[in-house]
């Protein structure tokens, strides 16, 4: 009869936000932030190139900020904020990044575009209206082996326009 | 962007040629695509490989019995447990799921855990002792034509050498000896790896009925369908393989994985799915990249410019495995004659095993390598001849419709087009010679196929078929084999349909990559599917658009050729008034005929290439780029920097532009990398420790790789000039705009600085290196000085079409010139 592997016991617990939703999560003390959410959260959105944080597809928000989550333990993020590409859509409505993104061939096979997505969101909150080397700056954490990152670049532009324009929209009405 | 040639505007097309959101766009931009590893399911255990710390070894035993008693290990594995071979050509079946006593490459897997977590496999791996003996490696094709033996192999044409070819086209030396100028030239292009974002992954299951499904990152579900019914020695009927989109794939997906057969083997033992995810480390071992290659060619020419014949050696090295690489080596010397016109060729190819992981098809396809030589070498001649290299190409290019001398049907030819779109929007005649020192331009051209013309097993059937679905609420589904590694393949296939039957894309509900629901696509590689599976496509739209048509035409009273079905209707371009919409069309034609479904499927034409090697090259048509390349160079410290691309891309006709557009970025992209960083370098481990041959650096930080930082913009040029041979005129546009972007920026550096990097990738080290040179007032260059002697065996002579050649050898008993003796 094979016997419970003692790797697999989940004697750690945290509490946190994922996406605006509080959770309490229980899993196996050395898993990474990433393996709790894709494995123990079921959020299989935010992917992973590397688990050695080289290749920023893991990259998650982190109360606001973007950190990898391949290189960051579950149990420091007891009570934290965490933002991933399944939050970023408010009722069933694309982000404009989002929109941006699949209109302007941003994404191509999509494996790098879950962290590329929630890194130009966190600099879109933080700057209103990035210029394209503020743009080049946030993103050379993040490989995308498909694009060339040329229309990556266009559809955070893009995406900037959109937002202006309906913030202004917002305003007038 | 911009798109020189407007398309006939009487066409009238409301889908293909407009910018459209991709129809798996929302899925990949919310994280709802479900890659492999995705995949969960209930009682799912984990596996992990054991791999061989040596570079080449025998395996003496293999001891598991402790790893077995791990505490929540469910099955080890051994090679006894999968003794069959197998490999992606019938010709190089020499792999095995995990090595049964002969490792080949540190790397090669000899054994298997299952267990209940992934970590508790990885643990149990540390348990399992296995005895090897080693032996002597060999780390580069020179050592290898050196060492005959001991073999890596117990097969190829010879020692350690895995494949040779000596073909001649025509009597070269005699074109030669009338040439005004003979040049000769050797290069080295350096191996590179694909560095898909995503690991491969796979999970397999023991379906309720005892059959077999498994879940893959794979390009090419056909083949490794193929490779699990031979190993697993099942009915292949009784195997599902479900492609999963591939987070990235450019050639590294394309060969059935050890990993794929060992979970399927275990979900079958075990009654239960069986996942695996390869580390980082893993899927650079695993490798199947670029080959490294040495390349001497020899060119002769006149004084105006005229190429009178060419011929080109090779020394390919091809790793530990078979891999695709009977057919990379051909394809090092298949397409040298598709870009200029060569009356005379010569080509003389040999790969050699190593004992490094294995080579395969990586973008581009062997064909790389010899475009970077054959485009330096032009910019030499241009040079020497005191021509412009853009009006030296544009004297030598390929006739549209033509053959050449190794008997390739070319198609369309935008090749004039492309660099004279390049030379226009790069501003090439005022810069050229021109700019300052340390700053200069280069231009490079190329050439691919727009699918393999051939089969990879011999057989008569189609390379792709379509099935189409009809249903009374108007909506359509498609079944294909195809893979969507993310090039679109599935927009593709969506937007021929659309336009056809004149609704949406996203009417279409596209199923692709499952053995089960569609019918066999070869897979995506060698810029295929478009031309294929889109034929295909084409093909099974227009049976089932006939139908619709007949039964509305009757209805209607409106003869069938008047009708045209757009925007969700299908009326009378007489009285647009006179319609019925596509759902009522779908009803009244169900009514009439029963169900409704079609099949469409492509096969490519037959190929004029009859002499052996002949089934590498042959295209049903091929797509052509020019590149300017400018770059600034510190003559100081060889710092190197790409500021400008300007590239132009014949591709028929652009389905989706932004989606062309992210096809040419992106080879470009990946071209780059190659030209300015990207290597696969290995190093002997110190004697005292295992002297094994290891990779220098199985990480993405230390594999350099271009970031956004190191992007420069790229001016794009579609042309677009529709060849019949494609739906909608479309030709290939993933692979061919990588190849002109490595000689572009070589050629660059020499107008930058005077120096010539033979070799890629074009660093600073070099630079500098060949900046010494020239100032010691040798040639300024730096690049491999010689090329080995290899014993090539028989060349087998085939005439060119123009000196009566039939496309056979002249040995060949079926050639018409043995014949008549």
């Amino acid at each position: 009869m094979p016997i419970a592997p003692e790797e697999s016991k989940k004697t750690a617990q945290i509490k946190l936000v994922l996406n605006g939703e509080e959770m309490d999560v229980a899993f196996a003390p050395y898993k990474t932030l990433l393996e709790v959410l894709r494995e123990d959260l079921w959020h299989t959105g935010t992917k992973h190139g590397c688990e050695l944080g080289e290749c920023g597809a893991c990259a998650v928000l982190v109360n606001g900020k973007p950190v990898l989550s391949c290189l960051l333990l579950a149990l420091e993020c007891g009570g934290t904020n965490v933002t991933t590409v399944e939050g970023l859509g408010v009722n069933g409505e694309l982000h404009p990044l989002q929109d941006a993104f699949a209109d302007l061939g941003a994404a191509q096979c999509g494996y790098c575009t879950p962290g590329i997505l929630v890194t130009m969101k966190a600099l879109l909150d933080s700057s209103a209206n990035p210029t394209r080397d503020m743009i080049r700056e946030a993103l050379s954490g993040n490989l995308c082996r498909c694009t060339g990152y040329l229309q990556i670049f266009e559809a955070v532009e893009s995406a900037v326009l959109n937002i202006a324009e309906a913030k202004k929209q917002a305003s007038a009405a | 962007m911009t798109t020189p040639e407007k398309k006939d505007k009487a066409e009238d097309l409301r889908v293909i040629g407009t910018a459209r959101r991709r129809v798996d766009a929302r899925a990949k931009v919310t994280g709802q695509t479900r890659f492999a590893d995705d995949i969960a399911l209930p009682r799912m255990a984990f596996c992990k490989l054991l791999r061989s710390p040596h570079a080449h070894a025998r395996i003496r035993n293999i001891n598991f019995s402790r790893a077995l008693a791990h505490p929540g290990v469910y099955l080890v594995l051994t090679g006894k447990d999968l003794r069959i071979r197998y490999g992606v050509l019938p010709v190089s079946q020499d792999e095995q799921a995990l090595c049964l006593d002969h490792v080949r490459h540190v790397g090669d897997p000899v054994a298997a855990v299952v267990a209940r977590e992934e970590l508790t496999a990885l643990n149990a791996l540390d348990l399992i002792d296995v005895d090897y003996e080693i032996l002597p490696t060999i780390s580069n094709p020179e050592e290898a034509l050196a060492t005959p033996t001991p073999r890596i192999h117990e097969y190829g044409d010879e020692g350690n050498i895995h494949k040779r070819v000596s073909l001649q086209f025509g009597d070269v030396e005699a074109s030669f000896a009338e040439s005004d100028e003979v040049f000769e030239d050797t290069f080295f292009y350096q191996g590179n790896t694909h560095l898909p974002i995503e690991q491969h992954a796979a999970v397999a299951t023991r379906d309720p009925d005892g059959k077999l499904t498994i879940w893959s990152s794979t390009q090419t579900p056909h083949y490794l369908h193929r490779a699990l019914a031979r190993v697993l020695r099942m009915p292949a009927g009784h195997i599902r393989v479900i492609a999963t989109p591939n987070g990235g794939g450019f050639g590294g997906k394309s060969d059935p994985f050890h990993h794929e057969i060992v979970i399927s083997r275990a979900a079958l033992i075990l009654d239960r799915p069986v996942k695996i995810g390869l580390t980082r480390e893993e899927v650079f071992y695993c490798h199947r990249g670029r080959h490294p290659v040495l390349m001497k060619f020899r060119t002769g020419v006149k004084k105006d410019g005229t190429i009178t014949g060419m011929h080109l050696q090779t020394l390919i090295d091809g790793g530990a495995y078979g891999s695709y690489g009977v057919a990379s080596t051909l394809y090092t010397g298949a397409l040298q004659t598709t870009t200029y016109h060569i009356p005379r060729y010569k080509f003389q190819g040999c790969r050699t095993f190593t004992n490094k992981p294995p080579c395969g098809p990586k973008r581009g396809h062997g064909t790389v390598q010899p475009r970077f030589g054959q485009e330096v070498q032009i910019d030499k001649i241009a040079e020497k001849l005191n021509m412009d290299p853009a009006e030296f190409r544009l004297k030598n290019a390929v006739k549209p419709n033509s053959l050449t001398a190794n008997f390739l049907e070319l198609g369309t030819v935008g090749l004039p087009e492309c660099i004279r779109q390049v030379v226009k929007v790069s501003g090439w005649n005022e810069k050229f010679r021109k700019l300052p020192e340390g700053r200069g331009v280069g231009l490079a051209c190329s050439c691919y196929l727009t699918g393999a013309g051939l089969p990879i097993n011999a057989n008569a059937m189609p390379h792709s078929g379509v099935q189409l679905k009809l249903d009374r609420g108007g909506g359509v589904t498609l079944y294909c084999g195809t893979s969507e590694i993310g090039q679109g393949s599935d927009d593709v296939l969506a937007a021929i349909v659309a336009e056809v039957l004149g609704i949406d894309t996203f009417d279409i509900r596209v199923y692709t990559g499952d053995t089960d629901l569609g019918p066999v696509d070869l897979g995506s590689y060698s810029s295929r599917v478009t031309i294929m599976a889109g034929n295909a496509a084409l093909q099974a739209a227009e049976r089932v658009k006939s139908l619709l048509a007949e039964a509305v035409g009757i209805k209607l009273s409106v003869p069938t050729e008047q009708l045209r079905f757009a925007d969700h209707y299908v009326y009378d371009v007489g009285a647009t008034a006179r319609r019925m919409s596509f759902r009522d069309a779908i009803c009244l034609a169900e009514s009439k005929f029963g169900t409704l479904g079609t099949v469409g499927s492509y096969t490519p034409p037959k190929s004029a290439a009859l002499f052996p090697g002949g089934g590498v090259g042959p295209s049903p048509t091929y797509s052509y780029s020019a590149a300017v390349v400018e770059v600034e160079v510190s003559p100081e410290t060889g710092w190197l920097t790409v500021s400008k691309v300007w590239i132009a891309h014949d591709i028929g006709r652009a389905l989706n532009p932004p989606l062309a557009r992210g096809q040419v970025e992106g080879s470009v992209y990946m071209g780059l990398g190659e030209a300015l960083m990207e290597e696969m370098e290995y190093r002997r481990l110190p004697k005292k420790f295992s002297h094994a041959l290891v990779h220098k650096f199985p990480s993405i930080l230390e594999y350099k790789s271009p970031t956004s930082l190191d992007m420069p913009e790229i001016e794009t040029v579609l042309v677009e000039n529709p060849d019949p041979r494609g739906p909608f005129g479309a030709k290939e546009v993933g692979q061919g705009p990588l190849l002109p972007i490595i000689p572009a920026v070589a050629n660059a550096v020499y107008d930058a600085v005077g120096v010539r990097v033979d070799e890629s990738p074009v660093t600073p080290e070099k630079i500098v290196k060949a900046l010494a040179e020239k100032k010691a007032g040798r040639a300024p260059r730096y690049g491999p000085k010689h090329f080995p002697a290899v014993n090539w065996g028989f060349t087998l002579f085939v005439p060119p079409p123009w000196e009566g050649g039939d496309g056979y050898a002249l040995s060949d008993i079926r050639s018409a010139a043995h014949r008549a003796g």
